[in-house]
C-alpha cells in the first residue's frame, strides 16, 4: 500500500474553496454562511478525533473495539436520522433496530464470503460508509413515511374502513417510502464512473493505488452498500409504520 | 369533541344532524371503531365494540366517506377491494347496480369518473360487504344537485341495510331518513 502523507499546510489551503462556498452563499443571500462554517469545524473536529480513534484501534487490533466504535456511530446515526424522521411516532427503535442489523449483516456476510478479511483495517472503513449510507436511507425513508402517511391519511384510513388490517392499509405507502429511500443509491450506482466518481476510488486512485484496484473495491462497496441500505430502509419502514396505527387498526391521530 | 352522549340507533335509517363542528363525523367514527371515544362505551347489538374484532366490526358496519377514496384501478378492482382483502371474491355487478350504476362502468378507471360518480362507487364498495349498517358521512357534500340526486335515490333504494347518515342538511335528513337526532357543540339535542 503506498503511503500518500498530506500537510496541515495542504489542509489548510482546501479551506480557499470554503471561501468561495460561503462567498455564493453570502451573495445570493441562502443564508447558508453559519451552517457552512459549523459544517467546516465539526468536520474538521469529526474526522481528526475519528482519526485518533481509527489509529488507536490500528495500534490494538482489538476486534472488541471496532464493535464499539461502529455501535457509537449506529447511535449517533439514529440520532440523526430520527431527528429527520420526527414526525414518525416512536421511531427512535426502529432506526436502531434498521442500522444495527443493517451493519451487521453486511459485514457479516462480506466476512462470510471471504471479500474482505475479519480485520479493524477493514471493518472500521466498511462499516462506517454502511451505516453512514444506512443513516441516508433511513431517514429519507421515514420522512416519505411520514409525508405520505398525512397526505394519504383519507385513502388509508378509507381501506381500515372497508376492514383493511393496518398492513394492508399502509401497504403502497410503505412500498413507496422504501423506494424513495434506496433510490438514489441505485441512481448513483448506475452512473457511477460516468456521472461521478465516488469517494472510495478517488482516494484510491489519489493514494497511488492502481485503477484496477480501485475500480474493484469500489464495485464491491457499491453493491455491499446497496444491499445494507434495502435492509436498513425495509427494517425502518416495516417496524416504523406502526406508529401510525393503533393495535385496533386505527389510525391515530398525529 | 363530544360530551355526555347517549343514544340509541335502531335498525332502519337515521340522521344525525348538526352544524359542522358539532361532532357528528367524530361520533359516526365511533361506531365503526376509526377512534374509541376517551370515556364511555358504545355497543353494537349490546356487546361493547372493544371486545369485537375491529376489521370484522368494520365488514358489518360499513362506511362511505365524505370525499371518494378510490384505490388505482377499475371501478371493479375498487368495489372487489374489501373482500378480497379477507380472500373473498364476489360479483362487483350487484353492488355497483346497487349503488345505481350501470355494468357499463365496471371496466372503467375509477379515478378517471366524476366525483358524483366516485362516491356511488364508494357506495357499491362499501355494499359488496354486505353490511348490516352503512356508515355515510355527508355523502354528497362535495357534489352538485344533479349527482346528490343520483347518491340519495340509490340510498333510498337500499332495503337491506340500516343507515346512518350524517348531514349538515336537514332537507336531506328528511328525504332519506327515518330518525333525526339532532347534534350541537357535542351534545345530542332533543
Amino acid at each position: 500500500m503506498s503511503a500518500l502523507s498530506i500537510t496541515l499546510g495542504e489542509v489548510a489551503a482546501s479551506l480557499a474553496l470554503i471561501a468561495v462556498a460561503i462567498a455564493v452563499s453570502f451573495w445570493r443571500r441562502a443564508e447558508l454562511e453559519r451552517d457552512i462554517a459549523v459544517a467546516v469545524v465539526r468536520s474538521f473536529l469529526q474526522l481528526t478525533a475519528v482519526g485518533y480513534v481509527i489509529q488507536a484501534i490500528f495500534d490494538t487490533d482489538s476486534l472488541w473495539l471496532v464493535v464499539a466504535l461502529l455501535a457509537g456511530m449506529v447511535g449517533f446515526g439514529a440520532w440523526t436520522a430520527r431527528g429527520r424522521a420526527k414526525a414518525v411516532p416512536g421511531a427512535t427503535a426502529p432506526i436502531v433496530l434498521a442500522l444495527s442489523v443493517a451493519a451487521a449483516v453486511t459485514l457479516g456476510l462480506v466476512i462470510a464470503l471471504g471479500v474482505f478479511a475479519a480485520e479493524p483495517r477493514y471493518l472500521v472503513p466498511v462499516g462506517g460508509m454502511v451505516i453512514g449510507n444506512s443513516m441516508t436511507a433511513v431517514a429519507v425513508t421515514l420522512n416519505r413515511l411520514a409525508d405520505d402517511m398525512h397526505d394519504g391519511r383519507r385513502q388509508i384510513e378509507a381501506m381500515l374502513a372497508l376492514g383493511a388490517t393496518s398492513q394492508q392499509a399502509a401497504r403502497a405507502t410503505v412500498a413507496r417510502s422504501l423506494r424513495s429511500g434506496m433510490i438514489p443509491l441505485v441512481d448513483s450506482t448506475k452512473t457511477t464512473g460516468i456521472v461521478f466518481f465516488p469517494g472510495t476510488m478517488v482516494g484510491m486512485l489519489v493514494a497511488g493505488a492502481e485503477p484496477v484496484d480501485a475500480v474493484r473495491l469500489q464495485m464491491v462497496l457499491l453493491w455491499v452498500l446497496l444491499g445494507a441500505v434495502a435492509l436498513a430502509g425495509l427494517l425502518a419502514v416495516s417496524l416504523g409504520y406502526r406508529g401510525f396505527f393503533t393495535d385496533a387498526h386505527q389510525l391515530r391521530e398525529t | 369533541m363530544l360530551r355526555d352522549v347517549t343514544l340509541s340507533i335502531r335498525p332502519g335509517s337515521t340522521a344525525l344532524v348538526g352544524p359542522s363542528g358539532s361532532g357528528k363525523s367524530t361520533l359516526l367514527r365511533l361506531l365503526n371503531r376509526l377512534a374509541d371515544p376517551d370515556e364511555g362505551v358504545v355497543r353494537f347489538h349490546g356487546t361493547d365494540v372493544r371486545e369485537l374484532d375491529p376489521l370484522e366490526l368494520r365488514r358489518r358496519v360499513g362506511l362511505v366517506p365524505q370525499l371518494p377514496a378510490p384505490v388505482p384501478g377499475s371501478v371493479a378492482e375498487n368495489v372487489c377491494f374489501g373482500p378480497r382483502l379477507h380472500g373473498d371474491d364476489v360479483d362487483p355487478g350487484e353492488p355497483v347496480r346497487l349503488a345505481g350504476l350501470d355494468s357499463s362502468f365496471l371496466e372503467r378507471d375509477a379515478s378517471r369518473l366524476s366525483v358524483g360518480e366516485q362516491q356511488r362507487v364508494m357506495l357499491a364498495r362499501a355494499l359488496a360487504l354486505e353490511p348490516e349498517v352503512l356508515l355515510l358521512d355527508e355523502p354528497t357534500a362535495s357534489l352538485d344537485s344533479g349527482a346528490t340526486e343520483a347518491v340519495e335515490d340509490a340510498l333510498r333504494n337500499l332495503d337491506e341495510v340500516s343507515l346512518v347518515l350524517v348531514t349538515h342538511d336537514r332537507g336531506q335528513a328528511e328525504r332519506l331518513a327515518e330518525r333525526t337526532i339532532e347534534l350541537e357543540a357535542g351534545r345530542v339535542m332533543a
